[in-house]
Formats: structure tokens, sequence, C-alpha cells
């Protein structure tokens, strides 16, 4: 572990930025390209990197395996929670414009609405890509 | 003679017959979900290749500075002139590809199980331990 | 509320199915598991009755019209199917309970619980949406909580079955897009409503016909495979043997049903009776194929001797059956494949449930190894019994009213052959059930005193399930007047 340095200490400035540019991509994804799911990738990315580098147990210790579930569920949660937020107010499954009250115009519930949407979808993408990683590099392996 | 202006779709048709050609005769269970992927991907480049428009750009909106409510209206009634992909295969494929990840990251899991519980992921072999008991 | 309960049929349950993950202990999961299915089922009558009253309903997701965004479109014959779904569900949930605690080791029962919840909610989205691409997410949604409870069966077989599910259904779902793909490029849209329009336009401008034809074809492979028909079963029999037993009564029951469903909906609605009955000819290629299916799979049916087995292949049998009724083309064809869906569904839902309970109790459902339980297990294998009267087709079951339908849509288009085929299925249904009766009833078992009548909740939904199989035998008037309108409704024909 000691003598990969340039790893480590390349892992460590590249980190912060890999988050940083997820989250670009994130809230440009409301007009223009990006959006949830690339930034959930590029999101998750950031500790699957982390994982190869510094070990799959030091990773653990970042983020718990538990976290991750909870945080592919959550996404979903918060998905829907918007559309059923959408509904209790009035309007359709999913219609952003009843979000806010009537005096508001209309786009502001769309535009916060696609954000909330967004948001749900890059939870659920960054929880599910780093539980599908420890998944797969957790197993045992089982020579026969 | 193979015109060029379908040449999108000639790839497609070969990555086709590609992956469902490895999907068909390989024993091998990972080779088989490698030739699932494939043929996946070929029809998302069919897509792809679908909403392309010779000369148009991508769809945003190409003045709009701000994203706020009236900017955005005027930004859309400059932007007519301006020649625009259709999206809609984009977005369809962006779910697509998402249901192949899904797809991919189940088979393998399947495959990782049915390894440890046979001890191979050769198609005869696991049919000949079957057979055995 | 009241407006918005098509969404809420699928949102609810798929809110519920990240909740149940999230609970991560068996017993709030299954609360929440049940919740879900007995609303969904809830929401499902109360749909019907109001399509039969007030006529098709439309909801817009997100306030979007249809062209534009994506509509639910609930006519005579989704509601018909998402009663069929949700009911099932709704008695499953409650079987799953007991039988899932004795199959499927502790950690693993929340997730179960959440795939069940996403298999409900996409089932059941692939039954209420207006928009073909819309189909395929949902279908996937299913597809892939199916793999996966699959894979969840006690066997090791279990993992290879659910990868060859695996492998096939996601061929089909993909031909399945290729299908969408085809004719979003002749018609810019992917509207049901839209494409049934633009379809005809198309075609009968001559220069897209081909195009269509392949679209049809591509869709027709892909949806065959996923329900099962005859030569692209394959996946099938393994899926249904070895997975965990409320899975097996539970999918039994509705996967394919849905996929029959959707079949119907491609040819009647979206492409129209004529151009896959006239352009295509439909008819000379999925009748012989049906009738195959039922005469081939009854006589494998036959030689099994792990019933579970034999009963998967009765229900490729039975999905010959459905499709037979689609290729007549004719209303009277149509509803008897509808109604027959229905009643398929209960009867081949409580027959798995009752083999569900002798697994619970002996650990095996090969014949050889059911010697003298119709003493040690008398109220299963009752229920075993009567639900296998209904697939012979005795008269006051629902198998009768489903064959009765059939036979006489057959004779109604002259095709005496077809009628005698359904009849010979039927003799050929009364030898498989009897052989495990046979086994159960007149053979001695040793060690009779040692097994017990399963548990009261197991036999209580199993029972439900015959009940309903005699129930709608003897008072057939509801069921068969939903699926003669719904066969209308696809065909067109305005009552």
């Amino acid at each position: 572990m000691d003598d990969r340095v340039i790893l480590r200490i390349g892992t460590k400035i590249l980190s912060p930025f890999i988050l940083i540019f997820a989250l670009y991509v994130q809230f440009h994804g409301d007009y223009g390209p990006g959006g949830g799911f690339q930034a959930g990738v590029i999101f998750a990315a950031a500790f699957v990197l982390y994982a190869l580098v510094f070990g799959l147990g030091n990773a653990i210790k970042v983020m718990p395996p538990k976290v991750a579930y909870i945080c592919g569920a959550m996404g979903v949660v918060i998905y829907l929670g918007v559309g059923y937020l959408s509904m209790f107010r009035g309007g359709e499954f999913l219609n952003y414009s009843y979000l806010f009250d009537p005096e508001h115009d209309p786009t502001h519930g769309q535009h916060y609405g696609i954000i909330g949407i967004e948001l749900g979808v890059l939870v659920t993408v960054f929880g599910v890509m780093v539980a599908l990683f420890y998944a797969f590099a957790g197993r045992r392996r089982i020579d026969t | 003679m193979i015109s060029f202006t379908l040449f999108n779709y000639w790839a497609v048709i070969v990555l086709m017959m590609v992956g469902f050609y490895t999907l068909i005769s390989r024993d091998n269970l990972v080779k088989k979900l490698i030739g699932l992927n494939i043929f996946q991907t070929s029809v998302i480049m069919m897509y792809v290749s679908i909403g392309k428009i010779t000369g148009g750009t991508a769809p945003i909106l190409m003045e709009s500075g701000d994203h706020g409510g009236e900017v955005a209206v005027d930004a859309g009634h400059a932007a007519v002139e301006v020649l625009y992909s259709n999206p809609i295969p984009h977005v369809l494929m962006l779910t697509a590809i998402v249901v192949g990840v899904a797809t991919l990251a189940l088979g393998l899991s399947l495959v990782v199980r049915i390894n440890e519980a046979y001890g191979t992921i050769e198609e005869d072999e696991i049919a000949r331990k079957d057979n055995a008991r | 509320m009241s407006q918005n309960l098509p969404a809420l049929l699928v949102v609810v349950p798929m809110l519920l199915a990240p909740i149940a993950a999230l609970l991560n202990r068996s017993g709030p999961a299954w609360v929440v598991a049940a919740g879900g299915s007995w609303f969904a089922f809830g929401a499902a009558v109360q749909l019907l009755r109001r399509v039969m009253t007030e006529g098709v309903i439309v909801y817009s997701l997100g306030g979007w019209a249809a062209p534009i965004g994506i509509e639910y479109r609930i006519d005579m014959v989704s509601a018909f199917v998402t009663v069929i779904v949700t009911s099932i569900a709704a008695v499953g949930v409650i079987y799953a309970r007991v039988s899932v605690a004795d199959e499927i080791s502790e950690d693993r029962h929340a997730l179960f619980y959440a795939a069940f919840l996403l298999n409900v909610c996409g089932l059941l989205g692939i039954a209420i949406t207006g928009d073909v691409f819309n189909v395929f997410v949902f279908l996937e949604i299913s597809s892939l909580s199916a793999y996966s409870m699959i894979a969840l069966g006690h066997d090791r077989r279990a993992l290879t079955a659910a990868f060859q599910y695996l492998i096939m259904g996601s061929v089909g779902a993909t031909f399945i897009v290729i299908g969408i793909g085809l004719l979003f490029v002749m018609t810019g849209t992917l509207g049901m409503m839209d494409l049934a329009q633009r379809i005809p336009e198309v075609w009968a401008s001559g220069e897209g016909d081909r195009t269509i034809a392949v679209a049809f074809t591509f869709l027709t492979v892909g949806v065959t495979l996923k329900l099962a028909l005859f030569p692209l079963h394959l996946w099938l029999p393994n899926a249904y043997t070895y997975a965990p037993s409320a899975v097996t009564g539970y999918m039994a029951a509705t996967s394919t049903k849905v996929m029959v469903y959707l079949l119907m909906r491609f040819f009647f609605t979206v492409f129209g009776e004529q151009f896959s009955f006239d352009r295509m000819q439909l008819d000379m290629v999925l009748m012989p194929l049906a009738l195959v299916a039922i005469l081939a799979m009854s006589l494998v049916a036959i030689y099994q001797t792990n019933v579970k087995r034999l009963l998967a292949f009765s229900s490729v049998a039975q999905i010959g059956y459905m499709v037979l009724g689609i290729s007549l083309g004719s209303v009277l064809g149509v509803a008897a494949g509808i109604i027959h869906l229905f009643n398929h569904a209960l009867m081949k839902g409580a027959l798995f449930m009752a083999m569900g309970c002798v697994m619970y109790r002996i650990g095996s459902v090969r014949i050889e190894d059911m010697k003298g339980l119709g003493k040690a297990m008398p109220w299963t294998m009752a229920a075993f019994v009567g639900a296998g009267l209904s697939m012979i087709g005795v008269p006051l079951t629902v198998g009768f009213i489903s064959k009765w339908y059939l036979v006489q849509a057959a004779l109604a288009q002259g095709s005496w052959f077809v009628a005698a085929i359904v009849m010979v299925g039927s003799l050929m249904a009364l030898i498989y059930i009897w052989k495990v009766i046979e086994v159960a009833y007149f053979e001695r078992r040793e060690d009779e005193d040692e097994i017990q009548e399963a548990p009261l909740s197991l036999l209580v939904p199993t029972w439900a399930l015959v009940a309903a199989s005699f129930w709608f035998g003897i008072d057939a008037g509801t069921t068969s007047q939903v699926a003669i309108s719904a066969a209308e409704t696809l065909l067109g024909v305005m009552p």
C-alpha cells in the first residue's frame, strides 16, 4: 500500500473534483445535458476509485454498504414523493405546476419539480452503483 | 451496393447479429451475457441514429443565458430557426441503458451464485451436474 | 383523490417497494406488501366498476396530454386484467407469509416483498399504460423482479432457471424495443392511440408497409417469448418448478396473463385487426402454434414426475387456449381468450398453492412422495381436486366456461377440427390431474400419522381461489359479460 504514492495522492486530489463535477452535471441537468443518471454514476465513480486504491475495507469505513442500500431506496422515495406532493396539491401525478401555491408562476413549480426528481434519480443511481460494486467486490472468491 | 447514408444501420445489423450469435452459440454464461449486452447496445445505436437529423444540433435552447420563466419563452421563440435533432430517442435510450445495466448486474450476480453453487459457469457442465444427481 | 386512482394503482406499490426494503425486517415488510396488494386490489375493482359505468378512463401523467406526455388509458380489457393481477396478488401475499418464511432465508424476506411489490407494480403498469415505450419500462420492472424472485428458490437449479429466463426474457424485451423503434421511425409517435391512427395511414401509403410488417413481427416474437407460446416456452417449466412456491403460484397466475393481454393490445389496438389478420395473416401463424401447444405440452405434462413441473407444462398448454382464442379473431374467440385469462389465473393459482402446501409439509412435490396424502392432508388435496376439475373443464367450474366459449367460437367459424382439439386437450388434462389424484388417494403411506394438514394461513388463500373458481363457474354472468364487452372494445365493435 505504501509504495503506491502516486496513486494514493492522485486519488485524493481527484476525488473531490469528481464529486464536484458530478454535482455540476446534476444541477446542469434541468436546462442542459446532464441529469441524475449521469451525475449518480460519476458520484459513485469517486467512491469506486477510492475503493480500488485504498481497498474495500477503507471504502466501507467511508460509506458502509448499509448507507448505499438506504440511498438506493430513498432516491425512489424522493422521486415518488415529488409526484405525490403534486398529487396532493390537486394536480396529476408528477404535474410540477401544482407544486407551489397558485399565485406563483407555474414555471417555478416545473423548475423545482425537475430538480427534486433529478435529486431522487441521483441518490438512487449513486446508491445502487455503490451497492453493486460492494456486492461484486465483497464476494468471497471460491476456487474449486 | 451498400448505401453510405445508411451506414449506421448496417453497423447496427452487424452488431445485432454478432451479439445474438454470441448469445446463442456460447456455453459460457458470462459470454452469453456479453452477447446479450452487445445485442442491446446495437438497439441503442439504432435509436440514436433514428434521432439524428442531418445538420441538426443538440436539442438545447440556443439563446438561453438564463433558464427562468420569461427568458426561456423568448429564447424559445428565437430558437425556432435552429434545427434540432429529435431528443425523444435519446431519452428513451437513457431508460434502455439503465435497464441494460440492471439486467447485466442481475445476470452477473446470478452467474456468481451459479459459480458458487456448481463450481462452473459452463452450461454443459452445469447440465451434467444436474443430471448426475 | 379519486381522479388520481389510475396513477395510485401503479405508484402505491412502487412507493411501498423501497419502504419494504428499508424496513428490512420480515414482519413489517410483509405488512407493507399486504397493504399495497390489497390497496391495489381495491383500486382495481373500483376502476373496473367505473369503466363499466362511465367508459374509458384517461389519465395524463404530469398533466401532459397523450401524444406529448404519457397517458394511462383504462378500458374494459385493461381494467379486467388489473383485477386479475391484483386479486391474485392480494391472495398470494397472504399465502406468502408462511410459505416464504419456510422456503427463503430470513434476511432476504424484506427484499422478497420489495421485489413482489415491484412485480405487481410492473404488471399493473403494463396493463394500464397507453404508451408503447412505457410498456417496455414496466415490462422490465416486472421481469427483473421476477428473475430475482425465482432465484430465491431453495434448489440450486433455481439459479440456472432464473438465468435462462433472464437471457430469454431480455431477448424478448429487446425484440419489443426494436419493434417499437421501427414503429417510431414510421410514425413519429409512441402513444398507442396515436399509433392506431397513423399505422393504417402509413400502411395505406404503401411506402412503410415493409417496415411496419417487420415491426409487427419483432413485437409478436418478443411478446410471445415473454408469454411462453409453444416453441418459445423453454424458460417456463424450469422457472416455475424451482421458484419458491409462493412465487410460482403468483407468477403462474399473473405474468403470462399480462403478456397475453399485451399481445391482444398490440394486435387489436395498435396495429388493428385488419393489419394483423389480413395483411400479416396472423391466424395462419398463431393457430397452428396454439394447437400444437395444447397437444404437445399436455402430452409432455402427462410424463412428468414432479408435480410443479407437470403444472408448468400444463400452463404452456393453457396459454395455447388463450392464444387460440385470439387467433380466431372473432369477438367470441377473443372473449374466450380473455375469460380464460381470469379463469386460468384462478385455477392454476389454486393448483400451485396446493402444491405449496404439500411442499410445506413434506418438502417435496414429486408424485411418488405424495402417496396417501389424500388421507394425511385432506383439505389440501381436496383443493387440488377442486382446481383440477376446473382444469379438466368439468361443468360448474370456471374451466368449463372458458372451454364452452372457445368451442362455441370455433364452431361459429365452422372449425370442427379446432373444437375437437380443445376437447382432446381436456381429456389429456384429465389424465395428468388423475395421475396425481390416484397416487394421493389410492396409495398407502407408511408414515401417515406424522404428516399434518397444512396450516390455515396457507389453506385459506388456496381455498379462496378454489371457491372463486367454482363461484365464477356457476355464476358466469359477470365475468363473461365483462369479457365480451372487453373483446368488443378491442375489436372496435360498439355494443
